[in-house]
Formats: C-alpha cells, sequence, structure tokens
C-alpha cells in the first residue's frame, strides 16, 4: 500500500516532457518532488504563475509570490506571472497539458466531487470546476477510501458534483485505475496489496482483466 | 494628461453607502486593498454585497469586516481559513454565491469589456449550473453566466502613477486587473504613486483610463498566509 509520497510518486511518472502541468492542493502538490530531472516541465498556480519552483530558503520568501494554497513559492528561470482571467484563458483553453486534483469521490463514468459536503463542510470550489471542464487530460490523486473504510470509487457521487464525466486516472494508494465507458479498469495494484483487496475496495464496477502487474515506482 | 490622483483614503472613498455591491481584489490575502477595507471597517458601512476570490482570515483582509457584521452577501470561489465566515454562513447570516473561480474572474473581465454574458464549461452538470441557460457548442456542453455589476471595485498595485497607470508585482496581481473597470467607481491603492512619465508606458499592465481614483496606501501589512521555507544548507 503506498502513502501520500507513493501516490505522487506514481503520478509523477505521467507528466511527460513538453507538459504544462496544474497541481491541486494535498497530495498533487507533492508530484513536483518527483518529476524527473531530464525532463522540461513548468507548473501552473491558477492564482497567476506559470514556471513554479521550489518553496523559498528561510528568510527569501516574499509576500508577493505564492501559489494557489497560499504557499510562498519561487520561481524559475523562464516563469511568469499574470492575471486570473489570463489563468483561467490558459486552463480553458486547453493549454495546460495535464490537471492533478485530489477528490472525495469519483464515479465510474468519470464524475468528480471534491468541493461540498451539506450541512458539514463548505469551502468552495476554487478553480476545480474551471479546470475538470476544461481539461483533457486529469489525474485524480486520492486514498481509496474514506476515514470509515468506505469506497470513494463509486457507481454514483453522493456529493455535490465538481464536474461531469471528466476523469480519466485515477491513482490512489492501493491501485491505478482507467476510467472507460464500461467502468473504472484495473492497470496496476500498489506493493503488496492484492485484486481482491482492490475490488472490495471499490463500490463503482470494476474491470479486472488479465494478470494485475504490480506499480513500478 | 488626465490626473486621478486623490489626496488619500477618506477622499478616495467618497461616496461609498451602505447595501453597496464591491469588487475587491487579491487572491487569499495577496494583493488585497488594505487601506480600503480598513477604512471601510471604519466607515462602518453595512449590508455590503463583496465579489472578492476569498474572504480573508478571521483578523484580516475582509475577515475584519465580517468581524463587524458589514457584509450581507459574499460572491467568492474559496472561502476556507476563515472560522466566522464558516459560523455566519451556517447560521444563515450571511448569503454565499459560490462561482467557479475562472468564472469569477470572467465576470469581472465582462463588466469591464461590455459583455452581458458569455458562456463557460465550469460547473454545467453541477448545482453551480441550476437555473441557467444551457448549450451545446461543438459537442460540449457550456453554461451561460452574466457579467457583475458593482459600485465600486478597490485594487491594489505595486506601482501607479497620477494618469491612473498600474503595475503589479508577482501574484499580488490576481483579480486586480479585470476588477478596474469593472464597477462605477474603480479606486487603485498603491505602494508606490509616482508622476507621470515616470512608468515605463510598454510595462504598464492596467491602463489609467480603468481607474477613476488612485492613491498612495500606507502601512502595507502584506500578510503571509501559509509561510513554506526550506532550510538553507
Amino acid at each position: 500500500m503506498l502513502d501520500k509520497n507513493g501516490i505522487a510518486k506514481r503520478i509523477a511518472k505521467e507528466v511527460k516532457d513538453g507538459y504544462y502541468v496544474n497541481l491541486g492542493i494535498g497530495i498533487p502538490t507533492l508530484v513536483a518532488n518527483f518529476v524527473r530531472d531530464d525532463i522540461s516541465v513548468e507548473f501552473q498556480s491558477e492564482n497567476g504563475v506559470l514556471g513554479m519552483g521550489p518553496f523559498p530558503f528561510e528568510g527569501e520568501e516574499d509576500a508577493d509570490i505564492i501559489n494557489a494554497g497560499k504557499q510562498t513559492i519561487t520561481t524559475l528561470p523562464g516563469a511568469s506571472f499574470f492575471d486570473s482571467v489570463t489563468s483561467f484563458g490558459m486552463i480553458r483553453g486547453q493549454h495546460v497539458d495535464l490537471t492533478i486534483l485530489g477528490a472525495m469521490e469519483v464515479a465510474e463514468n468519470g464524475d468528480i466531487a471534491n468541493w461540498k459536503i451539506p450541512g458539514k463542510m463548505v469551502k468552495g470550489m476554487g478553480g476545480a470546476m474551471d479546470l475538470v471542464a476544461s481539461a483533457e487530460n486529469i489525474i485524480v490523486a486520492m486514498m481509496h477510501t474514506n476515514r470509515e473504510g468506505e469506497s470513494k470509487l463509486l457507481k454514483k457521487c453522493t456529493l455535490p458534483l465538481t464536474g461531469v464525466g471528466c476523469v480519466k486516472k485515477i491513482v490512489t494508494n492501493l491501485a491505478v485505475l482507467d476510467v472507460t465507458p464500461e467502468g473504472f479498469k484495473l492497470l496496476e495494484k500498489a506493493p503488496g496489496v492484492s485484486v481482491e483487496e482492490i475490488v472490495k475496495a471499490t463500490e463503482g464496477n470494476l474491470i479486472v482483466e488479465g494478470d494485475i502487474p504490480e506499480m513500478d515506482i | 494628461m488626465i490626473r486621478k490622483t486623490v489626496a488619500n483614503v477618506e477622499e478616495a472613498l467618497q461616496g461609498v453607502k451602505d447595501g453597496m455591491t464591491f469588487m475587491l481584489g487579491g487572491f487569499g490575502l495577496c494583493g488585497i486593498p488594505e487601506n480600503a477595507i480598513a477604512h471601510l471597517v471604519k466607515m462602518g458601512v453595512k449590508d455590503l454585497t463583496c465579489i472578492s476570490n476569498n474572504a480573508g482570515v478571521d483578523d484580516f483582509g475582509l475577515g475584519l469586516l465580517l468581524h463587524k457584521r458589514q457584509i450581507k452577501k459574499m460572491i467568492s470561489s474559496y472561502v476556507g481559513e476563515n472560522d466566522e465566515f464558516e459560523r455566519q454562513m451556517l447560521s444563515g447570516e450571511l448569503e454565499v454565491e459560490l462561482t467557479p473561480q475562472g468564472t469569477l474572474a470572467e465576470k469581472c473581465r465582462a463588466a469591464q469589456a461590455g459583455f452581458p454574458a458569455f458562456y463557460t464549461p465550469a460547473g454545467y452538470g453541477t448545482e453551480v449550473a441550476e437555473g441557467k441557460e444551457t448549450r451545446e457548442f461543438n459537442g460540449k456542453m457550456y453554461v451561460l453566466e452574466k457579467a457583475f455589476k458593482a459600485d465600486f471595485s478597490f485594487v491594489k498595485a505595486w506601482k501607479g502613477d497620477e494618469a491612473g497607470n498600474l503595475i503589479f508585482k508577482g501574484t499580488a496581481r490576481n483579480f486586480n486587473p479585470a476588477m478596474c473597470g469593472a464597477a462605477g467607481i474603480t479606486v487603485a491603492e498603491v505602494e508606490e504613486l509616482v508622476p507621470a512619465g515616470e512608468l515605463d508606458p510598454n510595462q504598464i499592465h492596467v491602463p489609467g483610463i480603468f481607474v477613476q481614483r488612485i492613491f498612495q496606501g500606507k502601512n502595507y501589512e502584506k500578510r503571509i498566509e501559509q509561510l513554506t521555507v526550506r532550510k538553507s544548507n
């Protein structure tokens, strides 16, 4: 079974040379730490920066340079700053190649819910609705089950939706799955995890064909 | 040259009244109009509708207006990080309209640029699209979203000149440019106000035509919400 860093490490393998990538808050942010050094990738943050670098050294932080998680960041050579309209033009206009975000629930048809739990939590959708409505290539990074042990890969989402039919790939602590017209297709299992465990942790339709390889991370 | 300078925040906020709708720039606490917010608190105007991506934190930014119960309605995309906000929202004291972030930005720009409405794919099939017109273009579904209408825009820039031209720094730009010229009166506060001619026209982010009043701000705190650093070797 993977921890959060393991999930990030596996997703980093999906990041290809020449990609512009938007990373959501949480596990997705960790992906930047595992992208290969020999490829060229630029990270976009929707608050208005392309070419994000690592966190600043102590004392070098600048209140005017943050990411969408409001964390202080640095920029790399070739970086640019822009306003929110331009930023979402990049997103809506499909100029960003890959979007990686977290989720509370994903359904077997690719629906995603990640912004609201009625009566309990309403933080808002931020840029998530714009991202999932426009991105061609969306990977969800999340735990396979919630704290109560219930599956987060469902037949149908129970929470208010963020987007419909948009998720293409999911990487969890247990598995890598594609979202297909027939449901979740199991592609890889995490080290030390059996197919049976994945079947048990998945409420939505799960397609298992042939031998399922273990993730190479 | 048409002069846009006013002496201070008091003069800049003349005409602000109870029940008005404001646009306020900033992302989190980055690039917020600190002086305008502080003066709105001091004026005690109430029943305000505020369009702002976030709602500040408990003791800074728009949190200061929330604390004094001056805001009737918030239009935002993300409102976490603010306990007082959550309390007022869950108790029904505060009306909240959550809008996808890109849609929020575009609703400002539409107001600035003279578009009554626009189609966006964001929120299609979700509760955000409920009651709104939808339409298919090239096999994809879109939601019709309308331009904002506001009485004042309060924006914060790094540098500005007497003609109202603005230059922003880093990610403090965010929603500020789209809000300029998107309300009846745009008030810009700047860290450094210079005479006309001192800023390079090639480097201007917002031309002065979109700004009605500009003043030199004071005592910027520029609070950091999430300080994240690496240890130096």
